[in-house]
């Protein structure tokens, strides 16, 4: 197993290396540049200051020395200085966001496993009941409705009509002048309603793979074949086509690490949550070159690692893998 | 309480008391609490804004929200009072030289950085020496490069020579070039403290910031001017303008911008009435349709002239602002002393658009509705930037007028940088609808000399008109108001008869705030000049702010 992890490990570095040179060259070739988005139409700008704002950001040295300076300071674990007008270090601007984001994904790929799963097998134990369409409706209604939409019903009716939640942002006002448990409290309602939301559209998803991943399996030989033992039914559905069932959900689960830092763009503005989906959107916008990057790197890292994650706990989980 | 609400306003106090008057209680609070609510420290004012500060050393920063809130940490030698005049700020008075080439500023004595180390000219000239420096990546040095010369003839004397008189210097000596010389001496700017945290001289102090959530300010209690009343300002983003007008529903913040819809048919409920004050006022921008000049279809100025003709101005108010917004007639803000209210304007006649297309040849010969000249048709597409939703409706007006008089446009949507970039700088386009933001200088050297239609510079629709140029230098040449008005005048109407651009709209800014904020004077600067002088009567303050 581990000469498997090392090699494994080891084959990531030229695959990272080249995923970086192919976002770098893409990113650059985007047309406009952080210096000319910070300055079009501004009238107090003359070409000359403009000229002294590109070499500020090293963007008149050749492309592939800009690749070269980048990986330099990378190699020291330094992601370098954002291009917009903060000039932070990109690593303190991911940080101070990348908590609120994985938190509140923590939290809502929980609840989508907590219900999603028993709602898929449910409906492919009682397949085309009742229970089995409604479910399918309501998955598919979280999956088609845009956020956005229910996110501000929701805000009319719990913020403004009954007054039970606060309608956006992470924290009240006088947050600080609150005790700790009604500082949790706090916390709690404000997470509520966004949690719930970005749960809800992500149930069709693995609701929907489950329920296919159940059907198929009831339907094998050994299904049959313990059946045929006069095992009861409780039996038959919940030992041995329930964990055969789930081992997918394993795959999936691996490559939702990554997910975990990507916020939602929409998402995070309706609520205003200060998160990664809006940081990486402004990014973009303003060709913030740095910290695309850092996102980009810190994405393909978590990536990587997801993958090779599921691999490896698939292996511990199905026999049938770590024999070949 | 209520009936103190709805009658403070003097503007509804009639109505209100009519209503009342069978309430002689009612009517007696009334009296009482108008006449009792006279200023007092305290309370908070919470500003809702869609973006976030990026850097509060104004010289570094290039977006509104940090010079929001770096200019209410420091102040400048100038400042526009409440009619756009400039006045002395931290400078007390200024000299002008005869030959206009001089301006010796003398500085008001005791003005306190927050830390209590005295302001000086000396803070004056290393604020100008960092906006000059060429290792400074900012975006106002241009203004300080017509600098000659910069000296400190003693701690309350600043003087600047310019290489050639330029009126439009005096305003840039505002809070962008004023820095503490005792922190940031010796030091990289770009990497100070104080680009997130602020050391000024103004009304406020930075308690708090937290990215992407809020930025909290405190008074500063030794503000040269006396304590300013509210003891907080709080700038809470929320970038979603709709999640931000249910926060204001909700009594969650006190001050925000509305946009036409939320202004008319929005706020018209009785919790807006009894809770908020809605102003309106023109604000500092107008939108156009600008035409390539370099393109041959609009270098005969009849052309122009009417397609300005067959456009409905009013129309595309009532449509896109919903009637918000007056119709612009130049690149000045009516009202203003720049603005020239005589100029041609071109009202909505079809008729003139089709005589004066005939007369530069255009007719329908084949019967297809467009018309023709030289065998070509009429058609020019117009690009604009995405996600501007109003310049996409008054696009979407403007096709639909122009084709019944035989001129087909098409409309292409842009994202940003490659509208910018590979369109309007190389100057790829026939025609486009933009907005400028009007400066409180009227100087139009950038957008309308025509030597600035170089690669990036704002002339890109390449207008040349030398009595244009000429009264351009004149009136940035001197600091003599009169003679500035009379070259803006003739050049607004130069302007006017050429139409280069389609002058369409200025809308209305449209902020509402919290009824319990008084003193606040709608002028033609708008509302926030005398922030420092807005206050909440004690018994109706809601905030505690411990500093």
């Amino acid at each position: 197993m581990l000469p498997y992890i090392l090699r494994r490990l080891l084959g990531m570095i030229p695959l990272f290396l080249g995923i970086t040179i192919v976002s770098f060259l893409v990113i650059h070739l985007a047309p406009g540049s952080p210096v000319t988005i910070q300055t079009d139409l501004n009238p107090k700008m003359t070409a000359e200051a403009r000229e002294r704002l590109r070499k500020f950001y090293g963007l008149d040295k050749p492309l592939h020395i800009q690749y070269y300076n980048w990986v330099k300071h990378l190699v020291t674990l330094d992601l370098g200085r954002s291009f917009s007008s903060d000039g932070r270090p990109v690593l303190d601007k991911i940080k101070e966001r990348l908590s609120i984001t994985i938190f509140i994904n923590i939290l809502s790929l929980l609840l989508i496993v907590l219900v999603a799963i028993p709602l898929g097998i449910f409906s492919a134990v009682y397949q085309n009941s009742l229970f089995d369409r409604s479910t399918t409706v309501f998955v598919f209604l979280g999956f088609a409705i845009p956020t956005f939409w229910l996110a501000l019903l929701l805000m009319i009716l719990f913020g403004i009509h009954l007054g039970w939640l606060p309608i956006s942002g992470l924290k009240s006002i006088n947050y600080e002048y609150l005790s700790p448990l009604n500082q949790l409290k706090d916390r709690a309602a404000h997470l509520l309603m966004p949690v719930l939301i970005s749960a809800f559209g992500g149930l069709a998803g693995l609701s929907r793979y489950s329920r296919s991943n159940m059907l198929e399996i009831i339907r094998q030989d050994y299904i049959t074949t313990a059946r045929a033992k006069g095992l009861s039914e409780l039996k038959v559905i919940y030992k041995h086509a329930l964990r055969n069932a789930l081992l997918p959900v394993v795959t999936i689960l691996g490559l939702s690490v990554p997910g975990l830092i990507g916020g939602s763009v929409i998402f995070e503005t309706i609520y205003a949550i200060p998160g990664m989906g809006q940081l990486f959107y402004s990014a973009v916008m303003m060709r913030d070159y740095p910290l695309i990057m850092g996102e980009l790197v810190i994405g393909a890292l978590l990536t990587m690692l997801g993958n090779l994650l599921a691999d490896i706990s698939y292996a511990l989980v199905d026999p049938r893998i770590r024999m070949r | 309480m209520r009936n103190i609400f709805l009658c403070f306003i003097l503007g509804i106090l009639f109505t209100a008391c009519e209503k009342t008057s069978d309430q002689p209680d009612a009517r007696k609070e009334t009296a009482q609490n108008l006449t009792s609510a006279p200023p007092a420290c305290g309370d908070a004012i919470i500003e809702g804004s869609i973006g976030d500060a990026s850097n509060l050393i104004a010289m570094l920063a290039a977006d509104s929200a940090s010079h929001d809130i770096a200019s209410l940490c420091y102040n400048g030698l100038v400042k526009y009072d409440k009619d756009l005049n400039l006045v002395g700020d931290l400078a007390e008075s200024w000299d002008i030289s005869p030959d206009n080439l001089t301006i010796t500023f003398h500085l008001r004595k005791g003005v306190k950085w927050q830390d209590g180390v005295e302001f000086t000219a000396d803070d004056v000239m290393f604020g100008y020496q960092t906006i000059v420096n060429p290792n400074t990546p900012t975006a106002y040095a241009g203004d300080f490069q017509e600098v000659d010369k910069a000296e400190v003839i003693d701690k309350y004397t600043f003087r600047v020579k310019y290489k050639k008189p330029f009126a439009p210097g005096l305003a840039s000596w505002g809070y962008v070039v004023v820095l503490p010389k005792h922190i940031l001496e010796g030091q990289d700017i770009t990497k100070s403290p104080l680009t997130r945290a602020p050391m000024g001289n103004g009304a406020y102090k930075l308690k708090e910031w937290k990215p992407g959530e809020k930025i909290e300010l405190v008074s500063h209690h030794d503000y040269f001017e006396g304590r300013p009343y509210l003891d907080g300002f709080i700038y809470k983003i929320i970038p979603d303008t709709a999640t931000m007008f249910l926060e204001l529903r909700a009594g969650n913040i006190d001050f925000m911008g509305l946009s036409p819809l939320q202004y008319l048919r929005q706020t018209e409920t009785k919790v807006f009435q009894e809770n908020f004050r809605k102003y309106k006022y023109l604000s500092f921008a107008y939108t156009y349709m600008g035409f390539n000049l370099l393109n041959p279809l609009f270098q005969d100025k009849r052309i122009r002239q009417a397609i300005s003709y067959a456009i409905n101005k009013n129309e595309i108010l009532e449509g896109v602002l919903l009637g918000l917004g007056e119709v612009a007639t130049g690149p000045y803000k009516p009202g203003t002393w720049q603005y020239n209210p005589a100029v041609k304007t071109y009202p909505y006649n079809p008729e003139k658009t089709r005589a004066l297309l005939k007369e530069a040849g255009w007719v329908d010969t084949d019967g297809d509705g467009i018309l023709e000249k030289d065998g070509k048709h009429f058609e020019f597409t117009v690009i604009l930037n995405q996600g501007n939703n109003e310049r996409r409706k008054t696009a979407e007006i403007i096709q639909r007028r122009l084709a019944e008089v035989g001129i087909k446009i098409k409309l292409r949507t842009l994202e940003w940088a490659t509208f910018i970039n590979e369109y309007i700088d190389k100057k790829n386009f026939e025609a486009t609808i933009l907005g400028w933001t009007i400066g409180q200088d009227p100087d139009l050297f950038d957008v309308w000399h025509s030597s600035k239609t170089h690669y990036k510079e704002l002339n890109f629709i390449s207008y040349k008109n030398e009595e244009v140029d000429r009264l351009i230098m004149e009136g940035r040449h001197t600091f003599d108001l009169e003679k500035r008005e009379k070259a803006y005048f003739r050049i607004q109407e130069i302007l006017a008869e050429d139409q280069p651009y389609v002058f369409l709209y200025v809308p209305y800014a449209l902020p509402i705030i919290h009824k319990r904020f008084r003193g606040i004077d709608p002028a033609p600067a708008g509302i926030t000049y005398n922030f420092v002088k807005w206050y909440v009567p004690k018994p109706e303050q809601k905030y505690t702010i411990q500093p």
